[in-house]
């Protein structure tokens, strides 16, 4: 005799129990802590703030580690924390200009104030696999400098200053901030919130869309105008004290690039720009983002919008990897109705093209 | 560290308000989707959140809560949620239609009729019905402004004129109160009937889309057909081996590797109930109360 | 000047008074013509009613700007306490707001003076709540539409060119505004969807 399948409940409770199992590993291998974590799989961390949109490294790499190294399980184990903290407002603008710079590149000016400052990078390392990481190993103590007292202007400013790029869009603090976890979002979007939505986006995603671009889809002649890297201070307005108050500094990357533009019968040619600014040091994360920045400027432009990178709708629906990896996983769950519905009807259109067979004629009327 | 508190039902009050806000316009406009702010829950997009976001929303200390996947209580994702809200809000739970005053389901409508005192929340992966015909939401929102539904009644038409009937055999659109086109969730059509003029409140939650909208009390819910091609109600050809019912959904069981089928009801509660009522089916001989322990 | 300390109270337990408050709304929205009892909060500032303030209490915030007519902005007292307890910004502009506060139903502005949202966006409009003496005397209207099992009958104190302004307002479909009448701590809601038939009697 047939009995409905039951105990559901027990078999969720068992497979988490499996599953915290499997996640400490073998037992006689010491745990890893978040220090560890937060210490040596830094860049992961970073991703993780990045895209799951808060600061805090020590939330970060316990995501990492309660997701077992799945970045995308972390990023959508921090979203879900930072959909329940309450908000207060927002930081006034952080000012990269007066960043702590420890990295520095661009590619545009052989030198400039400040020099260029390559610091820590996979870039020129030879990747070769290195035994020595197998065991344990203390590296050599870095060479160190004194920081540089003075701000660092940033490349675009340089160029600004003779008009060459687009002037950035003026700051203007009684100008609301958009904010897409707070207001559903509707098309056409502004720049703040195709940027608030590119900084959350999936670094995979962006990477893609951005080599697209500059493979042909939506090219616009990109150059690195500058990529820096370093600590810049957040401060929040409050209302009650009447003055900004330090919260404390942030490490970012953040990108500038340099794009062609023709002008239009009214406005001189000049450079543009795309933007990427990214949490900790997320390089491809930023110069991905801002190619796609540019490209989804080309509405604004006036510049024909033929490509994905270029279409901010189907960018911006589908970039997001928690909604992404959500819909696509769904197809887990039971379906088993719909695909009753399926079965049948399937049945009942081949009965129909089995009988129409046997009897063309008929069948070729009644379609007509 | 930051160790997390969460509030009754989960959500903070600040969210709440948004969506209790979004779920009245909703009402006012049965069958517009209404966006809302979305939160990112603690379960993925996808599998519900549009659903407990509402659920969370409405629910209080008196309600008694069901919660329902593919029809029955006991799918892997039903219990998930069940237990979301036993633990965030306390609240009393039940497996019975009868006695539920919130129910939250996916992808089926129960068999029970509903009454008055019910809300039932559905939880939509795609609430756009012309979504699958044009994927711009720039587009689709003009469509509804203007209540231009061509593109649909187009896309029926070539099933009509290609396969002599309307293939589509779930998420069937429908009219809400003689204005908006809706997507009923992925429901098997079967179940469009019982939208119509339905005593209890519908909403209907979509968390990834952002989108809340709303079939209040009583209100007239028609599927698209043509007039020389009426909506019809799919019709099993087989009665449920359980309870014998000849008028429930149906889900297909195979039986052995030789590909053996039979059918059993997939509102479970439904199918229960009728058992414990005494009715028998082919594969339920023995008295109800011996089956459970089989 | 009200100091904080002597600001009236608002719910004593927030939460689940907030969602008992919200379950009449959703109730009476969906059900026009019903009658639902509200729990009042409490401390209420004249001429504001204990059920007008549980539904500010709450449906407000500082997403939603809130417009008090003549005789709620009469005195500070009112928009004081909604900016106390709700955060919600108290403004000029009807035709931008999200809610209406309206404490004479008889000098109601004309509707299109409030925001009845677009085509594209209906649902961008505001929800009028509306105080009257009594819901439960008064001349009997007939309301019908989604939401009514058949007919429903409404008994308030109504001018008569109101029914008609409504009945403006439910032509402009999907668009308009929202009423949600409130006397003391019973209130019943007119969507947009409802239509009226004014009875004898």
């Amino acid at each position: 005799m047939y009995v409905a399948v039951k105990g559901g409940e027990r078999a969720i409770e068992n497979a988490h129990r499996l599953l915290a199992h499997e996640r400490r590993g073998d037992r006689d291998v010491p745990e890893v802590s978040l220090a560890q974590i937060s210490g040596q799989l830094s860049l992961g961390v970073d991703r993780v703030m990045t895209e799951g949109s808060l600061y805090d490294r020590e939330l970060a790499a316990l995501a990492i580690k309660q997701a077992r190294g799945d970045m995308i399980e972390a990023i959508f184990l921090l979203r879900a924390f930072r959909a329940t903290l309450p908000r207060f407002g927002a930081s006034e603008p952080v000012d990269t200009s007066r960043m702590q710079v420890r990295r520095r590149i661009s590619s545009t000016f052989k030198d400039m104030p400040g020099g260029q400052i390559l610091g820590s990078t996979f870039d020129y390392t030879h990747r070769l696999l290195d035994p020595v990481l197998a065991g344990e190993s203390m590296p050599e103590a870095p060479a160190l400098a004194e920081a540089q007292p003075l701000a660092m202007p940033r490349v675009t400013d340089i160029l600004g200053r003779d008009g060459l790029i687009e002037s950035s869009p003026a700051e203007d603090a009684d100008q609301p901030v958009g904010d897409l976890t707070r207001d559903a979002l509707s098309f056409p979007a502004d720049r703040d919130l195709r940027l608030q939505n590119l900084a959350r986006a999936d670094e995979g995603f962006l990477l893609s869309l951005g080599y697209s671009s500059q493979r042909g889809y939506g090219r616009n002649h990109p150059f690195a105008g500058e990529i820096r890297l370093g600590e810049v201070e957040v401060e929040f307005m409050a209302e009650d004290v009447g003055f900004a108050v330090p919260l404390g500094a942030i490490t970012l990357t953040e990108c500038q690039m340099v794009n062609q533009f023709k002008g239009t019968d009214t406005e001189a040619p000049c450079f543009t720009r795309g933007y990427g600014l990214a949490f900790g040091q997320s390089e491809r994360k930023a110069m991905s983002m801002a190619l796609v920045d540019r490209a989804l400027r080309a509405r604004e432009l006036g510049e024909d919008v033929q490509a994905p990178a270029q279409d901010e709708e189907f960018v911006m629906s589908h970039s997001d990897n928690v909604q992404a990896t959500g819909f696509v996983e769904h197809l887990k769950l039971p379906h088993y109705v719909d695909f009753q519905s399926e079965l049948g009807l399937l049945r009942k259109l081949r009965k129909e093209f089995h009988e129409a067979m046997e009897t063309p004629s008929e069948m070729q009327e009644a379609a007509e | 560290m930051n160790a997390p508190t969460y509030n009754f039902a989960y959500l903070d009050e600040q969210t709440k308000r948004m969506i209790r806000r979004a779920i009245l316009k909703a009402i006012a406009i049965p069958g517009y989707q209404v966006p809302f702010a979305s939160r990112e829950m603690p379960m993925p997009y996808g599998w519900g959140t549009g659903g407990v976001q509402v659920t969370a929303a409405i629910l209080g200390t008196n309600d008694v809560l069901k919660v329902i996947d593919q029809g029955s209580d006991d799918t892997t994702n039903a219990i998930s949620i069940r237990k979301f809200f036993e633990k965030t809000a306390g609240v009393v739970t039940t497996t019975s239609t009868a006695d539920a005053t919130v129910i939250q389901t996916r992808h089926r409508i129960p068999e029970a009729p509903l009454h008055a005192q019910q809300v039932l929340v559905y939880q939509v992966p795609i609430p756009e019905p012309l979504r699958y015909l044009e994927p711009r939401e720039t587009e689709t929102r003009r469509m509804h402004a203007l209540g231009e539904y061509g593109l649909m009644h187009v896309k029926l038409y070539e099933d009509i004129a290609r396969f002599g009937h309307i293939a589509t055999a779930y998420a069937y659109p429908v009219k809400v109160n003689a204005r908006y086109v809706m997507d009923p969730s992925p429901t098997p059509k079967f179940d469009n009937p019982k939208m119509d003029n339905c005593p209890a409140l519908q909403l209907f939650g979509a968390g990834r889309e952002k989108r809340i909208y709303a079939i209040p009390p009583y209100t007239s819910v028609v599927s698209l057909d043509f007039e020389d091609h009426p909506f019809t109600r799919y019709k099993h050809d087989a009665c449920c081996a359980l309870c014998d019912s000849g008028d429930s959904y149906l889900d297909e069981i195979v039986t052995d590797n030789k590909g053996s089928r039979m059918f059993v009801c997939s509102d479970t509660d439904y199918c229960e109930t009728r058992q414990s009522q005494g009715h028998r089916g082919s594969e339920n001989a023995a008295p109800y109360a011996e089956s459970k322990h089989a | 000047m009200t100091t904080i300390a002597e600001m009236p109270a608002g719910f004593a337990d927030k939460v689940l008074s907030a969602q008992s408050t919200f379950r009449s709304v959703m109730d009476a929205m969906a059900r026009p013509g019903s009658v639902q009892r509200i729990e009042a909060a409490s401390g209420v500032p004249a001429p504001l009613m204990r059920g007008s303030a549980a539904i500010a209490l709450t449906l407000f915030d500082q997403d939603t700007p809130v417009w008090l007519d003549a005789k709620m902005a009469a005195t500070l007292d009112v928009a004081k306490w909604i900016k106390f307890h709700t955060s919600a910004p108290v403004i000029a502009d009807s035709s931008v707001c999200s809610f209406a506060l309206i404490g004479d139903i008889d000098q109601l502005p004309a509707l299109q003076r409030f925001a009845i949202g677009s085509n594209d966006y209906p649902d961008r409009s505001t929800t009028l709540i509306v105080q009257v003496p009594s819901l439960t005397q008064g001349p009997a209207i007939e309301l019908r539409g989604p939401g009514i099992d058949g007919t429903a009958v409404l008994r308030t104190q109504m001018a008569p060119d109101l029914l008609e302004r409504l009945a403006v307002n439910h032509a402009l479909f999907p668009r308009g505004i929202d009423l949600v009448l409130v006397a003391d701590d019973a209130i019943v809601a007119i969507p947009r969807t409802t239509r009226f038939v004014a009875k004898e009697g």
